[in-house]
């Protein structure tokens, strides 16, 4: 392992953040609040700690698959700890602290907010709350690609620590450089969050909100300025967020190919099937809640068209945003929520979740072990778009399963001592390990993580990260042979 | 340079490496994803999947918008093809490797008909490259710039020689020769030479001259420059063949080792001046008999670089003088080099170097351009002929006032046919042709060298 290459990329990844800082303190400015010092203070120690870490220039800038693991991993942990300071110098918990900034990195978008010296989310700075949605944005595309558009961190081998940032089971370049693949998907990105920004002021949505909820809808994060998220906005908003939250859970690939006027290959199978499966679920809730509407909530069709479509989309891009508390629906309804928690967005977007890739490969899989018992000797390869897809995807997808329920199992067996129903249970874990945000129950749109243990919130913040870094980077920074000398 | 790679073998791999060092945009095509993956993970260089010789497979690979298409896979006919194609879907150059020398004796109108920018026989070249060593056999490497007129010249300081404990200031001052040393490697360390620097035993230096003065120079300080009469080699394959035909003309008389029989038959009606012995080459017997002890020069040619290494080393023993020694795979340098093997010519090494010669040189600058080029070191240091436009700022001053980066020599300049051998107050012009040295690898322009 070439602990020295790891040093200075952890050095890089703390200066970063104290730019990153410049945003809740320009907005600390503006709004002249008192929190601007303890962002101020922050700021330094990311660029003395990052400084520190940079004085001792590597000899050896090699990064082979293992470093660039690692160098994510460990990179997503100290920018959570020194993100998290600023809310610790603000009278919030630690632990607390660090669950929310973990949940604004990994775009998670669950909170421990309302507390006791914060009463409501309205009641925070807006240089916090500007830091909460910024933070969904960095972690969004990933801080190390956003490092690697503007400097070279080691020659060629950055594609390992793409490769472990980016989601999906598999990460291509989009141009032969990685640097320059790293540029383009930020002005995509970019460019995206600057068009969803414009169409909500369009919308008279106050500049400071649409900043945020274009910050937290492009990261799929949803972290909200208001208690009530974004129910108390018109219905023009409402849908621009929903188009856009649809948007951002789209492969980024996939726009790249359009602008490169490849229509073809942009509208690929995974492409389809999301799409397929949104427009499923949003039919089957739409109905359900329709025809049960009348009791505890009154909907008209257009209402439980917009509220089905805009539940869908939160939940299957991961983003979190709440318009209805979908906790009182149907357990139908419901039950299509938490399903569509697990597929999560497609590869290569910044939403979360299993990835609508995975899951074509596991189906496809499983339908060829069907054809398999009836035709012993039949010789079938899964390939999607007509490429096959390598036999070291298909076992690497297998086992990613395999890991992500175990982990979910031990996650769920923890939390469970502090005592809440099994809804509540199920539903944060998978609100983590899927970077949702919010779950039913205890959890749901409404609720919040305050009420568990400082145990379980740590078990949630690694969930979170699990999720957001794909498992095995995680679990690579458990495994005692990693920090082994050779 | 946007540049397409066709083929991940070993000439593939390192194209890509060193393209990719030198700034080009690489895109590598190959069948093998498990290939392609592999090199891919270690350059920053666009992989792709599928038989480059299809449209659709170079579309994706960025043929649109590619300045250079060098198709190196196994297959001669598919590295045709694909030229064919890029040069129909896009825009750009194209290199192709041919092996089969019922096709490489056709370059030049597959060059004309084609439109290919070159046609690279990699046994060819090498074989080109043995001929030239064993015409000059006190050299371990001989490159030659400005068409000829002046010699690049790598050897090795023998035991007793005059010039152990000189140092390069009296090789002027002492020996009146005008050459120019350029390097000196001492074990792993190569460095470029500076005025004090002193030979010693064993160390192999690079001069550059005229070939005049390369001869006066030898004459000097004794270096026997014996001419090599005759020499055995040690496998009878392409390669084989092809150095026989270069050197049926040049007066050596050629012994062929080869087991196969039939391949012995085939050869043995060819040249006139080449015997051909069926036999093991692993035989030691065999080859005492064939009077190893006493021929000129001894080249293992075989397909094992293994066998050719330890043949090498029982001729070294056996008291041969020149030893040439083919290697394809092994990639060990470090360990090869401490063996002292003399002269090891690799095919795929000279393919890839012959093929970067050409893609540094199509990369015009302004001002001047890189003409030739060669690796006097491996990786390390390299040698490049510029020609001097109108406008540079190396012209006008002597060279004594320009303010050059640490490890760059001007070798030579070439004006009018004529050869100079530069000192502190020379004046460079334009025109010139210049000769460089550095230590600085992939200079694209005279410039570059210049603080």
């Amino acid at each position: 392992m070439n602990f020295q290459i790891i040093k200075r990329t952890l050095g890089w990844i703390l200066l970063f953040e104290a730019l990153f800082f410049l945003v809740p303190i320009i907005t600390a400015i503006v709004y002249k609040e008192a929190a601007l010092v303890s962002f101020l203070v922050a700021m330094s120690l990311c660029l003395a700690v990052g400084a520190m870490l940079l004085i001792k220039k590597p000899t050896n800038e090699f990064i082979y698959a293992k470093e660039g693991i690692v160098i994510v991993a460990l990179s997503w942990i100290a920018m959570s700890i020194f993100g998290a300071l600023p809310f610790w110098f603000n009278g919030v918990d630690f632990v607390d602290a660090l669950f929310e900034t973990v949940s604004g990195f990994t775009t998670t978008g669950s909170t421990i907010f309302p507390t006791e010296a914060y009463p409501s989310v309205e009641a925070l700075p807006k240089s916090i709350l500007i830091w909460r949605s910024f933070s969904h944005w960095v972690g969004g595309m990933g801080v190390l690609v956003l490092i690697m558009a503007f400097l070279p961190l080691s020659g060629a081998r950055n594609m390992h620590i793409m490769r472990a940032e980016s989601p999906g089971p598999t990460v291509d370049k989009l141009v032969p450089r990685v640097k320059t693949t790293a540029a383009v998907l930020y002005s995509i990105y970019f460019v995206m969050t600057i068009a969803q920004f414009v169409i909500l002021l369009c919308g008279k949505m106050p500049a400071f909100d649409a900043l945020n909820t274009a910050f937290a809808t492009a990261g799929t994060g949803g972290f909200s300025v208001k208690a009530d998220g974004i129910a108390g906005y018109s219905p023009f908003i409402q849908v621009v967020t929903i188009i856009f939250m649809l948007l951002f859970s789209i492969n980024f690939n996939s726009y790249y190919l359009l602008l490169r006027k490849k229509p073809k290959e942009a509208f690929n199978t995974e492409v389809k099937a999301f799409l397929i499966i949104v427009l499923v679920a949003i039919t089957a809730i739409a109905i359900n809640i329709f025809v049960t509407s009348g009791k505890i909530y009154n909907y008209t069709l257009g209402e439980s068209v917009r509220h089905s479509a805009f539940s869908v989309a939160t939940v299957i891009s991961t983003t979190g945003f709440a318009i209805e508390n979908f906790d009182l629906w149907p357990v139908f309804s419901k039950t299509i929520l938490v399903i569509l928690m697990f597929i999560g967005a497609c590869a290569g977007s910044t939403g979360g979740g299993i990835k609508v890739s995975r899951i074509v490969i596991l189906v496809k899989g499983m339908l060829h072990e069907l054809k398999l018992m009836l035709h012993p000797r039949q010789v079938k390869k899964i390939s999607i778009d007509k490429r096959p897809v390598e036999n070291e995807t298909v076992r690497t997808v297998c086992f990613y399963l395999v890991a992500y329920i175990l982990i979910f199992l031990a996650s769920l067996l923890v939390i469970s001592l502090d005592g809440f129903d099994l809804t509540t249970n199920f539903t944060a874990v998978s609100a983590t390990i899927n970077n949702v945000g919010p779950g039913l129950s205890v959890v749901g749109p409404t609720g919040t993580f305050q009420g568990f243990s400082n145990v379980s919130k740590l078990v949630f913040i690694f969930d979170m990260l699990v999720g957001r870094l794909e498992i095995f980077p995680m679990l690579l920074l458990l495994t005692p042979a990693t920090w082994k000398k050779n | 340079m946007n540049i397409i790679i066709v083929g991940c073998g070993r000439v593939g791999e390192t194209l890509a490496e060193k393209l990719n060092d030198d700034g080009n945009i690489v895109t590598i095509i190959d069948m093998s994803a498990k290939k392609v993956k592999n090199i891919a993970n270690k350059f920053d260089i666009m992989g792709i999947v599928g038989n480059g010789a299809t449209h659709a497979v170079q579309q994706e690979a960025g043929i649109d918008n590619a300045d250079l298409l060098i198709a190196v896979t196994n297959s001669d006919e598919l590295n045709l093809l694909c030229c064919m194609i890029a040069k129909k879907a896009g825009n750009c150059q194209t290199i192709a490797r041919v092996k089969n020398p019922e096709y490489s004796t056709e370059a030049p109108y597959l060059k004309d008909e084609l439109g290919l920018a070159m046609v690279i026989n990699p046994e060819l070249a090498a074989a080109e490259e043995i001929a030239r060593v064993l015409r000059f056999p006190s050299a371990i490497k001989i490159e030659t710039f400005a068409k000829g007129r002046v010699e690049l010249i790598k050897f090795k300081i023998p035991k007793n020689s005059r010039i152990i404990g000189m140092s390069v200031k009296e090789i002027i001052s002492k020996l009146h020769c005008d050459v120019l040393v350029c390097t000196i490697e001492r074990g792993e360390d190569a460095d470029i030479a500076n005025g004090n620097s002193t030979f010693e035993e064993k160390d192999i230096i690079s001069i550059i001259a005229s070939h005049k003065s390369a001869q006066d120079f030898f004459a000097k300080i004794d270096y026997k420059g014996k001419t090599i009469k005759d020499a055995i080699v040690a496998g009878g394959g392409v390669l084989t063949h092809y150095l026989c035909d270069i050197l049926e003309s040049s007066g050596i008389s050629i012994k062929i080792i080869e087991k196969d029989l039939k391949l012995c038959e085939e050869l043995c009606t060819q040249w006139k001046n080449v015997d051909i012995i069926n036999g093991d080459t692993a035989d030691q017997e065999l080859l005492m008999e064939e009077g190893i002890d006493k021929t000129d020069a001894f080249v293992t040619l075989s397909n094992h670089d293994e066998e050719n290494m330890v043949l090498s080393l029982f001729a070294q023993n056996s008291g041969v003088e020149k030893v040439i020694t083919r290697i394809n795979r092994i990639d060990y340098d470090s360990v090869i080099n401490r063996l002292e093997l003399d002269t090891i010519i690799s095919p795929k090494n000279v393919t890839a170097d012959m093929i970067l010669r050409y893609v540094r040189a199509t990369q015009n600058t302004v001002g001047s351009n890189v003409e030739t080029l060669y690796n006097i070191i491996k990786d390390e240091v390299e040698a490049a002929e510029f020609i001097i436009k109108a406008g540079s700022p190396i012209i006008g001053k002597p060279i004594s006032e320009l303010k050059f980066k640490p490890d760059v020599l001007i070798a030579a300049i070439l004006r009018n046919d004529q050869v100079i051998i530069p000192r502190g107050y020379d004046v460079i012009e334009a025109g010139d042709a210049v000769v460089t040295v550095s230590k600085l690898v992939s200079l694209h322009d005279i410039t570059d060298v210049l603080k």
